[in-house]
């Protein structure tokens, strides 16, 4: 009998009967994602909003008032406390209690009155550089706004007018942007971390050792142990895609089915990295130290949070050797986008490619140094 | 019980041995673990493989099995090459590791029904082999239990369960009975008695020699190189293990770190060792076993028997070992060839 898959139906009949007994884990595999995802979509909102904001307003007339109510329904500012004096200002920022300080002078209104140019002072508290720029633009574009209006003569138009339109998420929701991304490094734990604690398990307990006896062909071994984790995989995509959808209300602008299908390449290299990590560890704590230094790039270099056009180029470099990089493309792409088959193909044969490298390589170190040890 | 059809004699002259290896050699990059071992072991046999940790047992093992490459030399297992027929060796063979493998999340039944179609045997033949292996091995009560409840002595048997499944001729026993209380390995020992009479032969490594002195055939590996091979009682009459002119003697005393001491200062005692009660001893024959008493008790120690004893295994492997020593020097070198002693 020259089967190269000899051995799959028993190795995964096992598999599964492991998989069933073991519940607690599968569990925890699929419900620890979802709390991440909870935390993620509902915590972080990368829009920055309502910054705390001490008002020394020396003016007081209507002019005064009406520039603060403009800054206020900015929706940018929260003014948490009106002083009346330069060091209350100064204190509420350098005590943290403020970010940003407005001080509107005596005489603006006069100024304004008079047509001459009125100065209004804006404090801003640059330890935090999103914060700083956030403020910056929001006061600027207010500035020459509340300009504008007064020098032009009623119902006159701009002479150039701007008109940006925010594409695929209009409303710049933070959840639209996070969730694809970390669905891609969601299952990317899951898958990882499960096959390789499946094959380790089976060195420690000296299994494996003993389906080398058998007739068992690698290729049956490694499907049937890999197979049932794929599934695993599939179902958690599926379940972050329902989540998102439903509980995020996040649209999904293209289509499901390709997404389903892109996310095929990507599981198979996340197995192939569990696999690779159990031909070099001995015991599931290494397995666990190995699979957490294979997240971290994912995370930083994947542009899953900081984009990786912005990155160093030594960087941007390493971003293109990371798997979740191009499932992130492929997921916000779908996801968001609307993105077809013929924008992302790419992607998904990068995927393939790797996922093929790590395996060989994987199956080469298993030879060697765990069959011949 | 249903019995398989198997052949009821083991060792048949004229059949093919069951395994069959001659030179075998293996390297890892510079380091040669195994140096020409050459042995035959016939069908029925119970083949006791002894030798001290890291001498080569399990490369051995290893090689015999198709799990590793041969840098040198022949072995036929159940009459296939292992280097082009590996993967119909695993057909024919059971192994049996020390640790037992089985999966302790798995039931019993679970255990059995997985190994049993790792070999490929239909659902039909699977249940039917599955009930005589449950027999045979008493696990009936155990079936649903998970395997990691079990004690070590029902693991055992589960894992020989499990290696025996698809009826091979030849099973591997790589130390059975390490951390088995004694009626358990009594136990596994008349079972595979009672499989030998049926024809099965069993390749077995062990510490323990008075498993080994239970073997029909025994071979001892020191550092890669066979320096034993025969049945027990041939290996007892070997020159270097009994010389000519020497006899071995027991000598029971109540103090026998005193008279140890003592013992070996007298003129005619080769070498002497203490077992439990007594001092094992190598003397000449021509030194008088009354005359080794008078001398003995004046070392102050109340001697009681001394009678002529047939040297243990363990007397054979210690007094091989250090002939090979000697021999060589040191152990890693040297090329010697080993003691071969045929079935008589």
């Amino acid at each position: 009998m020259r089967n190269i898959f000899r051995g799959f139906g028993a190795v995964f009949y096992k598999e599964t009967l492991h998989v069933r007994r073991d519940f607690g884990t599968l569990f925890f595999s699929l419900i620890i994602p979802l709390l991440q995802m909870l935390l993620l979509g509902y915590g972080i909102d990368t829009n920055i909003r309502q910054i705390n904001t001490v008002v020394f307003n020396a003016d007081g007339r209507r002019e005064s008032r009406e520039l603060l109510d403009r800054l206020k329904n900015s929706d940018t500012f929260h003014v948490v406390r009106y002083v009346n004096s330069d060091v209350e200002m100064n204190e509420m920022i350098i005590g943290g209690k403020a970010r940003v300080g407005i001080k509107i002078p005596v005489d603006y209104s006069d100024k304004l009155l008079h047509q001459m140019s009125a100065q209004v002072l804006v404090l801003i508290d640059g330890s935090d550089s999103s914060v700083a720029g956030q403020a910056i633009n929001v006061t600027t574009a207010i500035g020459l706004d509340e300009s504008l209006r007064r020098a032009l003569t009623n119902n006159a138009s701009l002479a150039v007018d701007m008109r940006p339109k925010l594409l695929f998420n209009p409303d710049s929701r933070s959840p639209n942007f996070f969730l694809p991304g970390l669905t891609a490094i969601l299952l990317l734990n899951v898958t990882t971390f499960l096959t390789a604690f499946s094959i380790v398990r089976e060195k420690e307990r000296g299994t494996l050792e003993q389906l080398f006896v058998t007739p068992v062909k690698p290729m049956g071994l490694l499907l049937g142990k890999l197979l049932p984790y794929l599934g695993i995989g599939f179902f958690e995509l599926l379940l972050i895609l329902t989540f998102m959808r439903f509980a995020f209300l996040v649209p999904i602008h293209g289509s499901v089915f390709l997404l389903a299908l892109l996310s095929l390449p990507y599981i198979f290299v996340s197995l192939s990295l569990g696999i690779l990590i159990s031909s070099k560890a001995n015991t599931q704590s290494e397995a666990m130290q190995l699979a957490f230094l294979t997240i971290l790039p994912s995370i930083f270099f994947s542009g899953y949070i900081f984009p990786r056009e912005t990155m160093p180029r030594v960087f941007y470099v390493i971003s293109y050797f990371v798997p979740a990089s191009y499932f992130i493309n492929i997921t916000r792409g779908v996801i968001l986008r609307g993105a077809g088959i013929h924008h992302l193909w790419l992607d998904g044969l990068a995927l393939f490619a790797i996922g093929a490298f790590l395996l060989i390589i994987a199956a080469r170190r298993f030879h060697n140094k765990v069959i011949m040890a | 019980m249903t019995t398989p059809t198997l052949p009821s004699e083991g060792g048949l002259p004229g059949t093919d041995p069951a395994i069959s290896a001659r030179g075998l050699v293996r390297t890892f990059g510079r380091f040669t673990a195994v140096k020409g071992v050459s042995f035959e072991v016939g069908k029925g046999e119970i083949f006791g493989f002894l030798g001290p940790n890291g001498s080569g047992k399990t490369t051995v093992i290893k090689m015999l099995t198709g799990l590793l490459p041969l840098s040198g030399g022949e072995a036929t297992v159940e009459g296939l090459n292992v280097r082009t027929d590996a993967e119909r060796v695993r057909e024919r063979i059971g192994y049996m590791s020390q640790n037992f493998s089985l999966y302790p999340d798995l039931t019993v039944t679970e255990n059995l029904t997985f190994y049993g179609r790792i070999y490929g045997l239909g659902a039909q033949r699977l249940k039917t082999r599955m009930q005589e292996v449950i027999e045979l091995n008493g696990l009936g009560p155990y079936l649903n239990r998970l395997a990691s409840q079990l004690s070590g002595g029902w693991k055992q048997r589960l894992a020989l369960g499990c290696a025996m499944l698809h009826e091979p001729k030849l099973l591997f026993l790589d130390e059975p009975t390490a951390g088995i209380d004694p009626v358990a390995r009594r136990q596994l020992w008349d079972l595979l008695f009672e499989l030998s009479s049926r024809g099965i032969t069993f390749f077995v490594t062990t510490h323990y020699m008075d498993e080994a002195e239970r073997c029909s055939h025994v071979a001892y590996i020191y550092y890669g190189k066979l320096i034993a091979d025969g049945t027990p009682n041939t290996l007892r009459e070997l020159p270097d293990v009994q010389p000519p002119g020497t006899i071995r003697v027991e000598i029971t005393t109540p103090e026998v770190t005193r008279a140890l001491a003592r013992a070996r200062q007298i003129k005619g005692v080769r070498s002497a060792t203490i077992f439990g009660q007594s001092i094992h001893a190598l003397i000449d024959d021509h030194l008088e076993l009354e005359d080794l008493r008078e001398r003995l008790s004046r070392s102050g120690a109340a001697v009681g028997e001394i009678r002529p004893l047939a040297p243990s295994l363990e007397d054979v492997f210690v007094e091989l070992t250090y002939k090979n020593q000697a021999a060589n020097g040191n152990h890693q070198e040297g090329q010697s060839e080993p003691v071969e002693a045929k079935h008589a």
